[in-house]
């Protein structure tokens, strides 16, 4: 499968990341180069291996559903960008 | 009387226990460190008048006998750990004064030993290299140059800030983090013991994540015995990380003879890579001789499917990476960029807040995770890693320990290496597959390349198993005697 412009537009729209139109080239360019580098896992055979999706050898815990850590409001806040101090700001999406 | 600066954590300790110097006196040495090797640009932020706060109060610990394990200590803090009412950037523009309303458990456990924090060291940007080059806050500069050479060289990375700081002697050891090489490639570049635990040893809650199945917050120390006392400290079972092992912690400290008898040490075939530097390849051969005469068994072991790792840790790691960076979003925290729409704001956000090599990990992970694709790319790099984790297991029914070169080469200068991405993610073929396995692995510096420049040697071992690791290191440590030092009045202007 070849990157092209086309496809590297399309995942930037996924990811949420602008790229002006003059970059698209070399960046399809970069990324077709690493993506026929790991095309190599292609030729593994893996017949009856169940994907790996955690190392180490455990089931996740579960805990009850309380709170654990005292609210920060105030704190977790004040890090956002034209936070009012009660809600963080968006720019408007409903008319 | 050595200088402050020069100590180990287990020599500092025990001079202030002596009270042969005070921690005010020994904080106050680093401190002084740090403002004279400012042109290296290791730090991010320093927090150096908390820092002679801090030392206050451990000299009143330390008098009332109530000082923790590493009580005085000072320290360096990886800027990838979140560190309450201090900024934490991650080396990204994005989160350009993020003050995190809460600690991370590693930092937090080793303020709670009594460690003293000078600051928030530089990384590559969101961990993603392997060489420093990535920071949004300029690269470090490696206290390391080559024989007869000015050139600036790379420290390695992505916990590059940390390497260096605890080389050039402005902290006595530092906090790192490896995902695929990130703690001990940068150790090997820079003549220190780097550390990585197995995968849940060290919780990773308030570690800002680049890919989650792989994080792990590790040591970087100038001893092993330093790596070693650092780790006690450091990990431990933590109910907010939900893959942290509950599991006892033992005292590495008590793995420090250097005594291999009993011990199988097996060597990776398949790491005999053809082209690899002889220099790296006569070094390996020195360090297996090493751990022979300190009574280990050498072993021949098969890593089958070692080539195919990298390219496996190419889909996996930037697969998780799109996932957990797509929090950047310009709502929450960081920077934000206006856009006319919400979806406008994000991508001007990402655009102006990411640098090339995060944008360039997230495109491919959003491409391997894309409808049409995840079969192909990412299923398939999982069942690779399956294989992966099994060859080492199956060495592990036979051997206790691999030992392997670190990095393929010695630290190289900025600007070599840069054109081709590839080509710099080769720096972490050796230390690829033990991460992709979850397994502890540590690199310890094991002697000069002919241009001058530390080599480290690699020492993987079982899961949760990292006493046997610090036990090998321990005995490279003692046969190598590694006591190269850079050399420091070039950047200090000759001032002590």
């Amino acid at each position: 499968m070849s990157l092209d412009k086309q496809t590297v537009a399309r995942v930037a729209t996924l990811a949420r990341i602008k790229i002006p139109d003059s970059e698209l080239e070399g960046l399809a360019g970069e990324l077709a180069q690493i993506v026929g580098w790991i095309e190599q896992l292609n030729a593994v055979d893996t017949t009856g291996i169940e994907p790996m999706a955690r190392v180490v050898d455990m089931k996740l815990p579960m805990r009850e559903d309380r709170v654990t850590v005292p609210s920060d409001a105030k704190g977790v806040l004040s890090n956002g960008p034209g936070a009012t101090p009660e809600f963080f700001a968006v720019p408007k999406v409903v008319e | 009387m050595t200088a402050l600066t020069d100590l180990t954590l287990f020599e500092a300790r025990a001079g202030l226990a002596a009270k042969q110097f005070s921690a005010v006196e020994l904080v106050d040495a680093h401190i002084r460190a740090v403002e004279a090797t400012r042109s290296l640009n290791m730090f991010i932020t320093e927090t150096l008048e908390q820092a002679a706060a801090a030392a206050l109060l451990s000299d009143n610990k330390l008098a009332a006998g109530t000082g923790g394990p590493m009580e005085g200590l000072p320290i360096g803090m990886k800027d990838l750990f979140c560190t309450k009412g201090v900024q934490t950037t991650a080396g990204s523009k994005i989160l350009e004064g993020f003050i995190p309303p809460y600690e991370s458990t590693v930092s937090g456990n080793l303020a709670r030993a009594g460690a003293i924090s000078l600051g928030k060291l530089n990384l590559d940007e969101f961990a993603m290299g392997s060489s420093n080059i990535t920071s949004a806050y300029g690269p470090v500069v490696s206290p390391w140059t080559r024989a007869g050479d000015n050139r600036s060289l790379v420290p390695g990375g992505s916990s590059g800030g940390s390497a260096a700081a605890v080389s050039a002697r402005v902290v006595l050891a530092a906090t790192g983090t490896d995902t695929g090489g990130s703690i001990r490639q940068p150790a090997a570049f820079c003549g220190i013991v780097g550390l990585k635990p197995t995968y849940g040893r060290c919780s990773r809650w308030g570690i800002v994540a680049f890919a989650s199945s792989l994080d792990q917050a590790g040591t970087m120390t100038r001893s092993v015995g330093d790596a070693a006392l650092m780790l006690n400290s450091m990990a431990g079972y933590d109910p907010g990380d939900s893959t942290s092992a509950n599991l006892p912690l033992p005292d590495f400290t008590e793995a420090m003879s250097g005594d291999m008898r009993g011990l199988k040490v097996g060597v990776p075939s398949e790491y005999r890579m053809e082209g690899t530097n002889p220099e790296i390849l006569a070094l390996w051969d020195r360090g297996l001789e090493w751990l022979r005469q300190a009574g280990a068994e050498i072993l021949p072991v098969s890593l089958p499917h070692t080539r195919y790792a990298l390219a496996t840790y190419y889909i996996v790691a930037p697969a998780e990476a799109s996932s957990n960076l797509a929090r950047y979003d310009g709502v929450r925290f960081g920077l934000r960029v206006p856009g006319a729409t919400l979806d406008e704001m994000y991508e001007n956000t990402r655009a102006a807040g990411f640098g090339a090599e995060v944008k360039r990990r997230i495109l491919i992970g959003a491409y391997v995770l894309s409808a049409g694709y995840y079969d192909a790319y990412y299923l398939q790099a999982q069942r690779v890693r399956a294989l992966i984790a099994r060859d080492f297991k199956q060495a592990f029914e036979k051997v206790d320990l691999l030992l392997t070169p670190t990095a393929p080469t010695a630290a190289f200068a900025a600007g070599e290496k840069m054109d081709d991405p590839i080509a710099m993610y080769l720096n972490d073929v050796f230390t690829v597959p033990a991460s992709l396995a979850g397994l502890p692995g540590a690199s310890v510096p094991a002697g000069l390349s002919s241009e001058g420049l530390p080599l480290g040697l690699q020492l993987i071992g079982k899961p949760f198993d990292e006493a046997t690791v610090v036990r090998g290191a321990r005995a490279i440590e003692l046969a190598a005697a590694f006591s190269a030092t850079p050399d420091l009045s070039r950047f200090r202007g000759g001032a002590k």
